[in-house]
């Protein structure tokens, strides 16, 4: 079963310039939650600072009652195996083909026979679909590729949370899907916390359990997924419809006179598009976090967009690609 | 950050750091035998040519320098020992220090720069793995050693070097050329050469690391962190030269005094 990570008034600048600060959230145990926001808003930056890769000025990450932020750095790598992390682009060791990719936390850090090593491998590459790449090198491999084999590695030393950087970017839509699907049926098989950092609207309206926007250098909000998908907090909404009408501008937030111009010419936001299902596992069953369609809408008294939790909703504004079932 | 000055004196204190760092991995278990093999023989196989190729002209230009001078100065019985003494005690660490920082160093930073900006530092360390231990200690102890052993290299072929273009082409005595090798020359002149190339060695590897384990901003950071690491380490390595020499000549007093 995962683990809770609970984050407190969490700060970070490089120099003067602040990324976000005072951000606070938990990120339950064994749910999965999104981290939205616009490009160049730090999300990545957050998710390293989850890790220890970098220090925040301010603030707390709390994991089994210890401090990430405070620890020492011997201890830190002690508490890093609790992760795995799936980078951007794999972070696969160029110099390495993929099943010494995959084999190297088990080689550096149990005492494993080779024999076992190769069964837990095998094991690994063949949940991500890489059976029969073992001898490719990382640069012979379609981005697609590195990222499951990034995740394969991320996964052999049975990691409690696992952080996911842009699964989706560089992704056609329907690698995304299958990737999707991957993170879910993991998710049900090794119940570990997972946080996935994305802009990609569909993933988080689909996927997880829970949802952060990072926005305008603060948490603009977390909480469960109907919780977003139904607010009609301006921010929220016009990223998670992926609209231009909003606060959110195309260098960062659009100023005063643009927002009180876009009010006065009586423009309305378009209505919330009804929320989806969440994505089941591949046999269609429910994962042990996930909470009954409409559940949230229900115990908080808000009245979901019309033609929500339908089998056939559609998913998201634009078309989303069919999912093998 | 906006003081030149302030992010200098960041810089050069980071830089302290990693010194230290490497200092306090050194003993940690298990050791990297692997890579130390691999680096030391890429670091050799790098620098052992231009090496050589540079330190036969270094030398030739050191005998005939000295060879007028002597005979200026009609001490032409010293010219062999000079001409040892200036390979042995300068001319070889530099030139070794020149080829570790220029072609071991900035491959060095150019690997380390490289699997920064894909991530793979950043992936090791989530994997639990300190990347100083795993990949710095390997190649400051590989450039050290190869330093070393490069610098009996050109003192080899310094003195070779000086030994033919004194004796074939300015017609010098073979044997006066030999029988003064130990007139002004010592043995500390040979250990504190070999120290400076170890010194060198380890300076070229830890700037070279730094820079590299530093790199940002894509592809072109790369290249800035290589292009700065071999300048930063060639000013380095002169001040430490000059340093190293002045305590020497205060502890060994020099032959014949």
């Amino acid at each position: 079963m995962g683990v809770e990570i609970t984050v407190d008034g969490l700060t970070k600048s490089f120099g003067r310039q602040v990324i976000w600060q005072d951000v606070s959230l938990t990120l339950p145990a064994g749910e999965i939650s999104v981290m939205l926001g616009p490009s160049g808003t730090g999300k990545s930056v957050f998710l390293k600072t989850l890790v220890g890769l970098l220090k925040p000025e301010r603030g707390s990450i709390m994991i089994q009652g210890r401090d990430l932020v405070t620890l020492r750095e011997a201890d830190l790598y002690e508490v890093r195996k609790l992760f795995g992390v799936l980078f951007q682009d794999g972070a696969l060791f160029g110099s390495m083909n993929l099943y010494d990719n995959i084999a190297f936390p088990l080689r550096e850090h149990t005492r494993k026979s080779e024999s076992d090593v190769k069964k837990i491998v095998s094991e690994k590459m063949e949940m991500v679909g890489l059976t029969g790449s073992e001898d490719k090198l990382p640069g012979e491999i379609s981005g697609g590729m590195r990222k499951r084999a990034g995740l394969a590695r991320a996964l052999v030393l049975d990691p409690e949370i696992i952080l996911f950087d842009e699964p989706d970017s560089g992704l056609d839509p329907v690698r995304t899907a299958y990737l999707n699907q991957l993170i879910i049926d993991l998710n049900d098989a090794i119940q570990a916390t997972f946080l996935i950092v994305t802009h990609d609207v569909n993933t988080a309206r689909t996927v997880p359990d829970n949802i952060g926007l990072l926005y305008h250098r603060h948490l603009a909000m977390f909480g469960p997924r109907e919780m977003l998908l139904s607010s009609e907090e301006p921010v929220v909404r016009q990223f998670l419809n992926a609209q231009r009408q909003g606060p959110i501008g195309m260098a960062e937030e659009k100023d005063a006179d643009e927002l009180a111009q876009e009010q006065a010419e009586g423009y309305e936001m378009p209505p919330l598009p009804p929320i989806p299902l969440q994505l089941p596992t591949s046999d269609g069953n429910a994962r042990p976090t996930q909470r009954p369609p409409g559940e949230w809408c229900r115990e908080n008294g808000v009245t979901p967009p019309p033609g929500s939790f339908e089998t056939h909703s559609t998913a998201a504004p634009r078309s989303e690609p069919e999912l093998a079932s | 950050m906006s003081n030149p000055a302030v992010g200098a004196l960041r810089q050069s204190g980071s830089l302290f750091a990693l010194g230290l760092d490497v200092v306090r991995s050194l003993p940690r278990r298990p050791f990297q035998t692997k890579e130390f093999i691999q680096q030391s023989w890429f670091i050799a196989s790098v620098t052992i040519l231009p090496t050589a190729l540079v330190s036969i002209p270094f030398g030739a230009v050191i005998a005939l320098q000295l060879g007028n001078l002597t005979r200026q100065l009609g001490a032409q019985s010293f010219t062999g020992s000079a001409s040892v003494l200036a390979v042995i005690r300068e001319a070889s660490p530099i030139v070794t220090a020149l080829l570790i920082a220029g072609a071991g160093g900035s491959a060095i930073c150019a690997d380390l720069g490289a699997r920064k900006i894909r991530e793979e530092i950043d992936a090791m360390q989530v994997l639990g793995i300190d990347p100083i231990q795993r990949l710095v200690v390997p190649r400051v102890l590989a450039s050290m050693l190869v330093a070393v052993l490069l610098n009996g290299l050109v003192s080899v072929v310094g003195v070779a070097g000086g030994y033919f273009f004194n004796v074939v082409l300015q017609g010098g005595t073979p044997g006066a050329y030999l029988a003064s090798f130990t007139a002004l020359a010592q043995l500390p002149d040979l250990y504190v050469g070999e120290l400076k190339a170890l010194v060198f060695g380890a300076l070229a590897a830890i700037v070279a690391s730094y820079k590299g384990l530093n790199a940002g901003g894509g592809p072109k950071g790369v290249g800035d962190a290589v292009n700065q690491s071999v300048v930063i380490t060639f000013l380095l390595l002169f001040a430490v030269n000059f340093v190293i020499t002045a305590i020497y000549f205060q502890l060994v007093p020099p032959k014949g005094q």
